[in-house]
């Protein structure tokens, strides 16, 4: 049967060169330089990988904000993940975090040292992993935004076995988004929102956001067509001197989202106040098991106690929380490419395919190509 | 390094990776550590290529060897011994060797494993071997306990005769040459890594695996061939860095040209892996005198190989030691992938 969907191109690059001309000339309308932030990786990721920068005009700037899971898991956060692995259970984790650097070591550092360690793609497929090895502890360090989330809940309330344990660094993106607008450095003039994230919480959560930051938001999809329609409807906001919100992704995203995922969070999470890794701490974003939950929680049921110790002394010139904030960018840092790149990461954002400086540092920024 | 930070570091999986930590280890721990004189020794360690070249009378003799492991030994396309024959036999098909001299076969195996599957290991070795014209004139057995090697690891190393001089360097790209893609990339690869992940994926998935001695000589008799090399771990991404590095030129390609079957391209989105950063071990990157491309690129697709073989960028003087990739929609770098390639969370 043919549908609609068949006759989408995401991909045809006439027609981004049609939005791109689009884009230019509201630039040229708005006479001034643009500034949007975006907050999830995979839009680094495909703005990046089609090159789409170098399709846009010089003064209009799309930067990555606290956007990529990986990158704002708290270091502390891999240590527990990094001591219950030596302690001897088994820490099945998304490959990204792999090697994220803790402290002292990342869970690739200890794999090395005869660590238990697991990549799997899913929380169900810890939950397998572990029905599958009875006689391990087996914990799922279960990172990412409310995309991730919803799944982990999901497997936590459909009854796992009893050696199937959670360490929750679960993150919750729109405080996070306020946090940044509220800082004195940041000169975001409107925000291109996660559509994988609003496809659970649906785009209706912003409306207070804009409300209360007088700034536009777009919830944008993922291909490069989406990408590049947001960013003209954005132009539209700024152009006309106002805020508002608009869902350019409708073929995902509703207003209400997702409520049954949404439910589900919920029932197995509460938010609590905590650090995202070179940010802020930030009130009410990072997901907790709730007491239901008790016998699966890994802190609850492990005694973790995650070695501290001196670590990477270069850790404190890593500037990737002002990259996350939008107030820098990865050439600013006097690490990046040289003491600080993909096969030797200092800081969070070099590590995932997410982050920024890694992605900087294997397509290129914004150069004359 | 100091001998705390030496004892500090361990080897971790991205050493054998093949790409820049690969290289690392090799330029700071191995090369530095061997040599000495080989008598006519026209391509050596330091190198880096694909296989070391003596000039004997006048012949040039090529000399490589690999190591083969694979998980799972056997997948969509081939195994672990059409692998071993076809790595060793396409080192050397690519520095020119086309028709292999003699092969050997060195079995590393865990105790344990079933005799049939070991027989039917060295059948597919012979059937690749006969497909390159080539025999395994030598060998070695060693039996390992069970859980000290992963089921079965074989080495081969290969030995092939050329007139003197004629043998093709990985670095030998000027500004004006053509890059010619022999067939789909990301074959073996992508395979491999839906085979690993237990992905039940319909389609047809099936890797390159297969000896391209063949191809290699119809392209090196249509034209004027200055580079090549085999995109086998680190991918096409790796292979074009490394040939514009070592030749100090810079590499545009445009993407759109680059052939990816629509099921592996699929894949490897579905996975977060890029098709251009895993291994082929059936397909050559080779770079042309502009005047002959078309010539080398009507060759090959007249292979059985080769059909879908293309043009997909040229060498430019300009981006030195660095390869832009031309998406259709903009320009950014393609950049080897560092390490072991892994899942991405979203």
């Amino acid at each position: 049967m043919a549908t609609e969907a068949d006759d989408l191109k995401f991909r045809d690059p006439e027609a981004a060169q049609e939005l791109a001309a689009d884009i230019e000339t509201q630039m040229e309308r708005i006479d001034d330089p643009v500034e949007i932030m975006h907050v999830c990786g995979s839009h680094e990721q495909v703005i990046a990988k089609f090159g789409l920068r170098s399709m846009l005009p010089s003064d209009l700037s799309v930067t990555m904000g606290p956007g990529c899971p990986v990158c704002v898991t708290n270091m502390p956060e891999v240590d527990e993940a990094v001591a219950l692995a030596e302690a001897g259970t088994t820490v099945a984790t998304y490959g990204d975090m792999f090697r994220v650097p803790g402290t002292v070591k990342s869970l690739a550092d200890a794999k090395a040292e005869g660590a238990a360690v697991e990549v799997v793609y899913s929380a169900s497929e810890a939950v397998e992993y572990a029905a599958a090895h009875p006689d391990e502890d087996v914990v799922f360090f279960a990172t990412g935004f409310e995309t991730t989330a919803a799944p982990t809940a999901a497997v936590l309330q459909a009854d796992p076995p009893e050696n199937f344990y959670v360490l929750s660094a679960h993150k919750y993106v729109p405080p996070a988004m306020e946090v940044v607008a509220e800082m004195p450095d940041t000169d975001v003039d409107a925000f291109l929102a996660a559509g994988h994230a609003a496809t659970i919480t649906g785009y209706g959560l912003f409306e207070e956001f804009v409300d209360e930051y007088d700034t536009p938001v777009v919830v944008g999809g993922f291909e490069p067509l989406d990408v590049l329609y947001g960013v003209r409807r954005i132009l539209e906001f700024v152009e006309s001197g106002t805020s508002g919100l608009d869902n350019a992704y409708p073929r995902c995203v509703s207003r209400d989202g997702n409520e049954a995922a949404m439910s589900a969070i919920d029932e197995v999470f509460a938010l609590t106040s905590g650090e995202w890794r070179g940010i802020a701490d930030i009130p009410d974003a990072n997901f907790v098991l709730r007491e239901a939950y008790a016998a699966h929680s890994a802190r609850r049921q492990f005694d973790v106690d995650p070695v501290s110790g001196d670590g990477d002394p270069l850790t404190e010139e890593c500037i990737c929380g002002d990259i996350m904030a939008g107030t820098a960018t990865p050439e600013d840092c006097a690490l990046f490419g040289e003491e600080c790149t993909p096969q030797n990461p200092v800081g969070a954002c070099m590590v995932s395919d997410e982050g920024t400086c890694k992605i900087r540092h294997e397509y290129g920024g914004h150069p004359e190509l | 390094m100091s001998d705390d930070a030496r004892d500090e570091e361990t080897v971790t999986v991205a050493h054998g990776g093949g790409t820049g930590r690969t290289r690392d280890f090799l330029e700071d721990s191995v090369v530095p550590r061997f040599g000495g004189d080989a008598d006519g020794l026209a391509v050596g360690l330091d190198a880096l290529d694909d296989g070391a070249v003596h000039e004997i009378g006048d012949r040039s003799v090529v000399v490589t060897t690999d190591s083969h492991v694979v998980s799972p030994l056997s997948f969509p396309g081939g195994d672990i011994g059409r692998l071993a024959v076809s790595g060793t036999v396409n080192d050397l098909a690519v520095m020119g060797a086309t028709e292999p001299l003699s092969l050997t076969c060195s079995l590393v195996v865990e105790e344990g494993v079933s005799v049939g599957l070991l027989e039917d290991v060295l059948d597919s070795m012979q059937a690749a071997c006969e497909a390159a014209g080539c025999a395994v004139t030598t060998g070695d057995t060693k039996v390992m306990g069970s859980g000290d090697v992963d089921g079965v690891v074989i080495n081969t190393t290969g030995v092939g005769v050329l007139p003197q001089g004629e043998h093709v360097p990985d670095a030998g790209l000027s500004p004006g040459d053509k890059l010619v893609v022999s067939g789909p990339v990301g074959d073996h690869g992508i395979t491999l890594l839906a085979e690993r992940e237990g992905f039940d994926i319909e389609g047809d998935l099936t890797s390159d695996v297969a000896p391209v001695n063949d191809l290699v000589a119809a392209a090196l008799d249509a034209g004027t061939v200055t580079a090549m090399t085999d995109p086998t771990r680190g991918g096409l991404s790796t292979a074009l860095n490394e040939m514009a590095r070592k030749a100090d030129v810079g590499a545009l390609v445009d993407e759109t040209a680059v052939p990816v079957r629509d099921s592996v391209a699929a894949t490897g989105e579905l996975l977060g892996i890029d098709p251009f950063d895993v291994a082929n071990e059936g397909t050559v990157v080779f770079g042309v005198d502009a005047a002959t491309a078309d010539a080398v690129v009507d060759a090959l697709r007249a292979t059985p190989l080769g059909a879908d073989a293309a043009v997909v960028g040229e060498a430019v003087a300009e981006h030195t030691g660095r390869v832009v990739l031309d998406t259709g929609f903009g320009r950014r770098y393609l950049s080897e992938p560092e390490g072991e390639q892994l899942p991405r969370i979203c």
